[in-house]
């Protein structure tokens, strides 16, 4: 399946990534200062920019093929679409146990607690077009692509 | 060719799911002694406390059984295990024989030898059949006592506390939570859940129940007196090996698999609560009753049952839980017992913090990070990858993170998530 795949030699720490992964799951999809001005309840970002010195990247949830999350999740709510490979939490029935997070191998989940309490992760935005994390990124430190960047001699986790 | 499965939760669940990815063809049939379509063991403190309803509890959509060609005989005890001829007796007489059979029965509460502890409102807290009696039974204001300060007992404490009844948690160890805590990130837990209304009694256990029919108070050893309207025992769970006593099924503490999950009885296999499967971090067989575990074992055992191949190599304790909005997660060794062991601890009870990696020849073999679990999955998977974090150990005691990796290991991580 496409996923998005960080590039860690470009990636220059800015954050842009997290800002629009923000605005796509914001309630005003298309303006950026509706989103940040207007949404009093901000969701947090479902993407995490690490950096060190000179060295930054930016990771979400890697849809795994045998996804921990999935297999770990207490009431059933953390899913793998069979179609599209995506990884999915259905809200209605997940409590904020946290098991997901003590799961990930990449510790791609985070804790939203702006209403109720669920996991929020990476959906991909919602797969219809290029993801706004890469779609935003302007110096190409995130491709949405079926092939990885780079080539590791031993399996890449899970 | 007929598959059987015994139970209806994590690891029953997991095995329909393992068997079909390798054979989408061959009836199931999976026996339950509860009534109720599966659901989510966990969620009952939950239902309890008001914040799920039933419908909310199922753990795989209605359509499950149905999608996955499982014919369900559900609120039907299996009653006895014939190995040689390949059946299981039911309660209704009915006999099912299996070419592969899955033992996934669970556990069931164990009750101390306490005098009294058979009256009429003593309960356990396992099953939705256990909280809808006890939601009977409570009201605001109800006193309540708790043997037991585990992981079962305290979200028992927990949800009765949130609907109003008065709680009194009686522990035999000197601390709370101790499978999962050590005693300084159990003391910040401790206050937390006192600062809530739960009072503790530690070091001691139930004395004497007082009463007829039903218990009115019990005596504890230190001397202590407390009134009560409902008992609740919560003191662990033991695998339930009924179906397999007197068989030559191979038992220990549990129900001894291979790596296949499979029992000593070719053809016999067994997942979740009931069994005694490898733990990696203490590199032997363990009971691990724990649902990840639970789903996991059975995965692995129904693909194996259908004649795939999968290995269960990667078992070890590992829990999220919080307590009134104070969260942690715990995984593998927490309180190492023998030498050879490096703890490093941050304990900050003014934040009700506290972070402990522990290290064995410099790999993490087990953590606690109590209100701050944040990216702690990333832990787990150094325990689970063998992750050697001898250079990197002080850091991951402030935060999680992969940036801290060397480049191999960050890329493999940066490129995570395809199982090829």
């Amino acid at each position: 399946m496409k996923r998005v795949y960080a590039k860690e030699e470009y990636c220059i720490g800015c954050r842009l990534c997290e800002i629009y992964c923000i605005l796509s799951h914001s309630e005003y999809k298309n303006d950026l200062i509706k989103a940040f001005k207007k949404s009093l309840q901000r969701p947090p970002a479902r993407i995490q920019v690490e950096e060190e010195g000179a060295l930054s990247f930016a990771l979400q949830c890697r849809h795994c093929d045998e996804a921990y999350c999935v297999k770990s999740c207490i009431t059933g709510a953390m899913q793998k679409d069979p179609e599209t490979g995506v990884v999915f939490n259905e809200k209605e029935r997940c409590v904020g146990c946290w098991t997901c997070i003590a799961a990930c191998p990449y510790g791609a989940i985070i804790k939203d607690e702006t209403s109720k309490k669920i996991a929020s992760k990476c959906d991909l935005c919602g797969q219809n077009e290029t993801p706004y994390c890469v779609q935003n990124c302007p110096n190409g430190a995130l491709i949405f692509s079926e092939e990885p960047p780079y080539k590791t001699s031993v399996k890449g986790g899970e | 060719m007929a598959y059987v499965i015994i139970g209806n939760s994590a690891a029953a669940i997991g095995a329909v799911e393992g068997i079909r990815k390798v054979d989408r063809e061959t009836p199931i049939t999976l026996v339950s002694s509860e009534p109720y379509h599966t659901y989510s063991r966990p969620l009952i403190s939950y239902y309890l406390a008001g914040k799920v309803e039933e419908s909310l509890m199922v753990y795989r959509k209605k359509d499950f059984y149905e999608k996955n060609g499982v014919k369900a005989i559900l609120g039907c005890r299996a009653e006895a295990l014939d190995v040689e001829k390949k059946s299981v007796k039911l309660a209704n007489g009915q006999k099912l024989p299996y070419e592969k059979l899955l033992i996934a029965t669970g556990g069931k509460p164990f009750i101390p030898p306490i005098a009294g502890l058979d009256k009429k409102n003593v309960k356990t807290f396992i099953k939705l059949d256990d909280v809808k009696e006890i939601d009977a039974l409570v009201s605001r204001g109800s006193k309540v006592i708790i043997l037991g300060a585990g992981l079962i007992g305290l979200k028992a404490a927990e949800a009765l506390a949130e609907i109003g009844a008065e709680v009194v948690v009686v522990e035999l160890a000197e601390y709370i939570l101790s499978s999962i805590l050590d005693e300084d990130a159990a003391k910040i837990v401790q206050k937390h859940l006192e600062n809530k209304g739960i009072k503790f009694e530690l070091g001691t256990t139930i004395e004497k129940v007082l009463g007829d029919e039903e218990v009115r108070a019990v005596e504890l050893k230190n001397g202590s007196t407390y009134t009560c309207d409902l008992t609740i025992v919560a003191i662990g769970v033991r695998p339930n090996l009924e179906l397999v006593e007197g068989t030559p099924v191979t038992t220990e503490a549990g129900i001894v698999v291979n790596d296949s999950m499979e029992t000593n009885i070719p053809g016999i296999y067994a997942a979740g609560d009931v069994t005694q499967g490898y733990d990696m971090t203490y590199g032997e067989k363990r009971v691990l009753p724990i649902l990840p575990n639970a789903y996991k074992q059975g995965e692995t055992a129904g693909i194996n049952m259908a004649g795939g191949n999968a290995k269960w190599a990667e078992g070890f304790a590992f829990n999220s839980i919080s307590f009134f909005g104070l969260p942690m997660t715990t995984a593998g060794i927490v309180n190492p017992r023998e030498e050879g062991y490096q703890e490093l601890e941050k304990c900050e009870p003014e934040n009700n913090l506290y972070k402990k990696l522990v290290l064995k020849d410099g790999k993490l073999v087990g953590h606690i990070s109590l209100n701050c679990i944040e990216r702690s999955g990333i832990l787990t998977s150094f325990i689970r990858e063998k992750v050697d974090i001898t250079n990197i150990a002080e850091k991951l005691l402030n935060e999680n993170g992969l940036i801290v990796l060397e480049e191999e290991l960050r890329h493999r991580k940066l490129v995570g998530g395809g199982a090829a």
